[in-house]
């Protein structure tokens, strides 16, 4: 179950080769690739810098695939985020979830990436036009992960 | 610890509050009342500007305790590390 915070790029197609190649028993594999945006909240972005939290981002992200692969039957699950100084149009985060079939891991792909979003410490910071400012934590992202809270859980 | 009765913390700012407060990190004795992340939250605003803005009642920040995500309730204890951060933006 590989967890990775990294400044250097990733290569979405190996890491999905290396997460499913040695499992024979996956017939499934749903990925997430989140990239920076050249416009965010109405202003153009130049640069965005990339924060966490030493320690405790590998941990709260451990925590979300153990959560996920306890409410789905999944073979594995990848995580990577990248931090550091990026330009739009470059990844940032990659998730990858294999399972036996496509249900599974569709659920179990977008779960771990609300979860994130809300969860993992990361901070962004933009450069603009107008100098830099860090990025404010959207309401729709706490309701995109409050709703895996909900009794009957969405394409489980 | 220094004398019986206060406890050493490791206190944590990210982000936006590491700015503001100016610093990354501090090591800091507590007296006995601050049990909680509740009363180390309020003790910390009791300092004053810029702690009493950023962390007045009724702002975003979300508070890790040994790299857990904690309420306003959870113990504190000595040697702990006490993180302090605006609500995440990753992903």
């Amino acid at each position: 179950m590989p967890v990775r915070v990294q400044t250097e790029d990733f290569d979405v197609g190996r890491e999905l080769a290396a997460l499913r190649e040695t499992d024979r028993s996956v017939g499934a594999v749903a990925a997430f690739v989140g990239t920076v945006r050249d416009v965010n909240d109405d202003a153009s972005v130049a640069t965005m810098t990339l924060e966490h939290y030493p320690g405790m981002t590998e941990k709260a992200l451990a925590a979300i695939v153990d959560d996920a692969k306890s409410r789905w039957a999944i073979a594995d699950a990848l995580v990577i985020h990248r931090v550091g100084a990026l330009k739009p149009a470059d990844q940032i985060v990659l998730v990858g979830v294999t399972s036996a079939h496509r249900r599974e891991a569709f659920a179990a792909c977008e779960f771990i990436i609300d979860y994130l979003k809300t969860r993992a410490p990361f901070w962004k910071k933009e450069e603009t036009p107008e100098g830099a400012r860090w990025v404010e934590a959207r309401v729709s992202d706490d309701d995109a992960a409050a709703r895996w809270r909900a009794p009957s859980v969405p394409g489980g | 610890m220094r004398d019986s009765g206060t406890a050493t913390l490791s206190l944590v700012y990210l982000a936006r509050l590491r700015e503001a407060f100016g610093a990354a990190s501090e090591r800091l004795d507590v007296p006995p009342g601050v049990t909680t992340v509740g009363t180390l939250r309020a003790w910390l605003a009791a300092r004053g500007d810029p702690w009493a803005t950023e962390l007045a009642p009724g702002r975003a920040v979300r508070i890790a305790v040994n790299h857990d995500l904690a309420d306003a309730d959870a113990l504190v204890r000595p040697g702990d590390e006490v993180a302090f951060f605006p609500p995440v933006t990753g992903g």
